[in-house]
């Protein structure tokens, strides 16, 4: 396939300049994704979020503290791009209708035709809809409003309806969804937009109406005659009082730029007693009808049930669409409890270890276990601060790296303390033993704990989320453990060796 | 209070012993893993939802299958999380998050509706995130035993890095051989487990190549020394060894006992690990220095 024809435009491109183009856009709307996701959990307002690109096509956000997970989703996942654009005139919709009915009639299976020909639609079918639309509270009896029409052809009478209210909508059982979609993206049915409607398409609505039952497809332009890259402002306010469509409920109220107001008045000019559909994210919104020029470059997309919706619409819009889609691949909830629990249990093993390590070292190594002791609780302090400088989240496995830097950091001088005892059982003096037990234990411990940190960097750069968070402590932890345990013990042993006279080390 | 000081364990001349066992233990977990098809990976690698739901009274795995029988669900896996009043439920990764955790809510809350529960975690990994983290995983695995074996090349010498390695392959293989055994999932936390044990082994090998070097150094380099030179230097650091280990062991024991049922395995994979690990550093490292000098000789 040669891309070229696709993009080039007068020069010709070659292919590799094309593929290279290709490649820039992809990676720069990966960026451009971040920003306009970090705009938007911005606004959503939770506390420090954390929104980091890894590798070239991945986004991770983490949140603390959301109680409603489904709305962070939508959030995160909605492409919002809207548009705008206007309803093809009733007249061709009926055109169009009319005509993929009869394709479709001429499809039917003879044995299905029983009871089910073009006539019967347009009377009593129409009357049993106005009788739908009188009385909301009927359900439709033996339809699930979820539930998927999958049985029998793809061809079947009924498939869908104008609404009689409004010539210039069609209305689709719920359950017919599916088979109409495929229906309409026949290449016949698209053969007879080209010839009734021109260059038109068939966008479904955003909301299922008449109890849910049904949903509204409408035949719109093709042209876009205005995008939501002019919209400045988007705000969630309550519906106006004097507007009945609006009374009651929540909508959102745009902005426009000036350029983008300036072409709104254009639009909305020339098209008087025409119907604007607002797209989003290739769904219906509204089609409200053009009543007058609008030069104030505001619009209002009404009949939100609450404040949240409007509020979510109206962040996502001012936030910008998203240049390309997003999908979720992973997701990752802790519940409040779960949570508490966890850290509860974390901090009582991690203070409980460091109690009974530093028990035995005293145990063990006697009054130089009590300072090794000394050093080990600055350690910690240490690794704390590095992590509260760094912004650091701690994570359940960052708690079990501390906690394993515990058991470590011991190491280091232990490594000393051996040495120091050797040297004292060689018969040395107290300062030349602890000389010769820092100096030849400090190359011990470089190499040892060097090779752990390794590990510690390896699993940092291939680990995600909680991994990485292990591996920041664990290396955090081996730095702080090392430069306690040679300068801080030391420094203590100095101190005691020069203000005080002891004759016998307590190691 | 002193212990190991002065000792003189001949380990070098019992290391036959040491081989075998290692060698039994190895077969085992590779037989093992080879009989279950491989580790045993939960959702983090292969992909797939798992839902934990914690409930006010007990509940039995019979009692929640049947209530979610009509959703269709064929692989969902359910096991109890700890206590018999929280399970995990772990289907595949067909669904979408918020279906499934809302239709598996809704249903079971039809089928038990004096028993209310609570949504604990709910986790969602799609099928090529999770095979994206086996290969990162072996990856991370790979290149740490990579740049270990450069290190220690040029701190010491080419055979104590193959001494070195040898007991890092042995006690990987054997960490996850034993956890293949036991039948418990291995996750990402578990991997990284693996890696800190492949660090932490790495330090006890270490501390015993470095007296043994020291202890070449200060002696002639005739071979017959060898093994003497490497059977002082294990005894002189074995105090060392077994208090470091016992430490850590210490608190990651604590950390099994009370850290919390989501960090149990993590903490056994530890303990599995820092055993192996300071076995391996005393009875494999070593002698392999020893062996593939004179193998070379």
């Amino acid at each position: 396939m040669n891309i070229a024809r696709y993009y080039g435009n007068s020069e010709r491109r070659e292919e590799e300049d094309v593929l290279q183009y290709l490649y820039t856009q992809s990676e720069e709307a990966v960026d451009r994704s971040l920003e306009i996701l970090r705009n938007r959990v911005d606004q959503f307002g939770v506390s420090e979020p954390t929104i980091q690109k890894q590798g070239n096509s991945r986004i991770i956000v983490e949140l603390a503290g959301v109680t409603n997970p489904k709305r962070v989703r939508e959030l995160i996942g909605k492409t919002a791009l809207l548009e705008f654009k206007l309803l093809k005139d009733p007249e061709v919709t009926s055109n169009v209708a009319i005509k993929i009915n009869k394709f479709i009639a001429s499809k039917i299976a003879p044995e299905d035709t029983s009871s089910q020909l073009k006539d019967e639609k347009k009377d009593t079918t129409s009357t049993a809809l106005e009788e739908l639309f009188a009385e909301q509270k009927q359900p439709k009896a033996g339809t699930t409003a979820t539930g998927e029409d999958s049985t029998g052809s793809l061809f079947e009478a009924n498939l869908f309806f104008q609404d009689p209210r409004d010539r210039s909508t069609l209305l689709v059982p719920a359950d017919k969804e599916n088979k109409f979609k495929r229906i309409i993206s026949l290449p016949e049915i698209k053969k007879i937009i080209a010839e009734e409607a021109g260059s038109a398409q068939f966008l479904w609505g955003s909301k299922k109406v008449a109890n849910g039952d049904y949903l509204q497809v409408f035949l719109v332009n093709k042209k876009q005659e205005l995008t939501g890259e002019y919209i400045v402002d988007a705000r969630p306010q309550t519906g106006s009082p004097n507007d009945p469509a609006s009374m009651g409920k929540y909508e959102v109220s745009l902005t426009f730029s000036d350029e983008g107001s300036r072409v709104f008045a254009r639009v909305t000019g020339a098209n008087i007693q025409k119907r604007l559909a607002i797209i989003l994210d290739q769904r219906v919104v509204l089609a409200p009808t053009l009543q007058a020029k609008i030069t104030s470059g505001r619009a209002r997309i009404t009949g939100m049930d609450t404040f949240e919706d409007a509020k979510d619409l109206s962040i996502v819009l001012k936030a910008g669409a998203l240049p390309a889609p997003v999908r979720i691949i992973e997701e990752r909830t802790v519940g409040p409890s779960l949570g508490h629990d966890s850290i509860v249990a974390g901090s009582y093993s991690a203070f409980l270890g460091l109690l009974v390590v530093m028990f035995f070292m005293v145990l063990y190594y006697k009054g130089s276990g009590f300072i090794a002791d000394l050093a080990l609780v600055l350690n910690i302090v240490f690794i704390m601060a590095v992590m509260a400088s760094l912004g650091a989240t701690l994570t359940l496995p960052g708690i079990a790296g501390i906690i394993l830097t515990i058991g470590m950091a011991v190491d280091a001088n232990v490594l000393i303390f051996e040495r120091v005892r050797e040297e004292l059982r060689k018969g040395k003096t107290i300062r030349a033993s602890l000389d010769q037990g820092y100096g030849k234990a400090f190359i011990t411990i470089m190499d040892a704990n060097v090779t752990t940190f390794i590990a510690g960097l390896v699993l940092y750069t291939y680990g995600t989320g909680p991994i990485k968070g292990f591996a920041v402590t664990l290396m955090i932890g081996i730095a702080a453990s090392m430069f306690t345990a040679i300068f801080v013990s030391r420094v203590i042993f100095n101190l005691i060796l020069e203000n005080t006279r002891i004759k016998k080390l307590s190691i | 209070m002193q212990f190991f000081t002065d000792t003189h364990y001949n380990i070098v001349d019992k290391r036959k012993m040491g081989y075998i066992l290692s060698g039994i233990l190895i077969l085992l977990s590779i037989i093992s893993l080879i009989l279950h098809g491989g580790p045993k990976y939960n959702i983090d690698f292969t992909g797939g939802t798992l839902l934990q739901l914690k409930f006010e009274k007990d509940v039995s795995i019979q009692d929640i299958r049947s209530a979610i029988a009509s959703l269709g669900m064929k692989d969902a896996e359910i096991k109890h999380f700890g206590a018999k009043n929280e399970v995990a439920i772990r289907v595949g990764s067909e669904f979408d998050l918020e279906t499934i955790s809302h239709n598996v809510e809704d249903a079971i809350r039809k089928a038990m509706p004096d028993n209310a529960f609570e949504e604990q975690r709910t986790e969602k990994v799609g099928p090529k995130v999770g095979h994206e983290l086996i290969i990162d995983a072996f990856l991370a695995i790979f290149w740490s035993m990579i740049l270990i074996l450069f290190y220690i090349m040029w701190r010491f010498e080419f055979r104590f890095s193959v001494g070195a390695i040898a007991a890092l392959v042995h006690d990987v293989t054997i960490t996850i051989g034993l956890f293949s055994l036991l039948d418990i999932e291995i996750s990402a936390p578990i991997i990284a487990a693996v890696l800190t044990i492949v660090g932490y082994s790495l330090n006890d090998t270490i501390v015993v190549f470095d007296r043994i070097r020291e202890n070449l150094k200060a002696s002639s380099k005739r071979s017959s020394d060898i093994v003497e030179i490497v059977n002082r230097s294990i005894n002189e650091t074995l105090s060392r060894t077994i208090m470091t280990s016992t430490t850590t062991l210490l608190v990651v024991i604590i950390l099994y006992f009370f850290g919390g049922e989501v960090l149990r395995t993590f903490a056994l994979a530890l303990i599995i690990g820092i055993v192996i690990g300071t076995y391996s550093s005393i009875f494999i490292a070593s002698p392999i220095v020893i062996d593939w000098k004179f193998k070379k000789a």
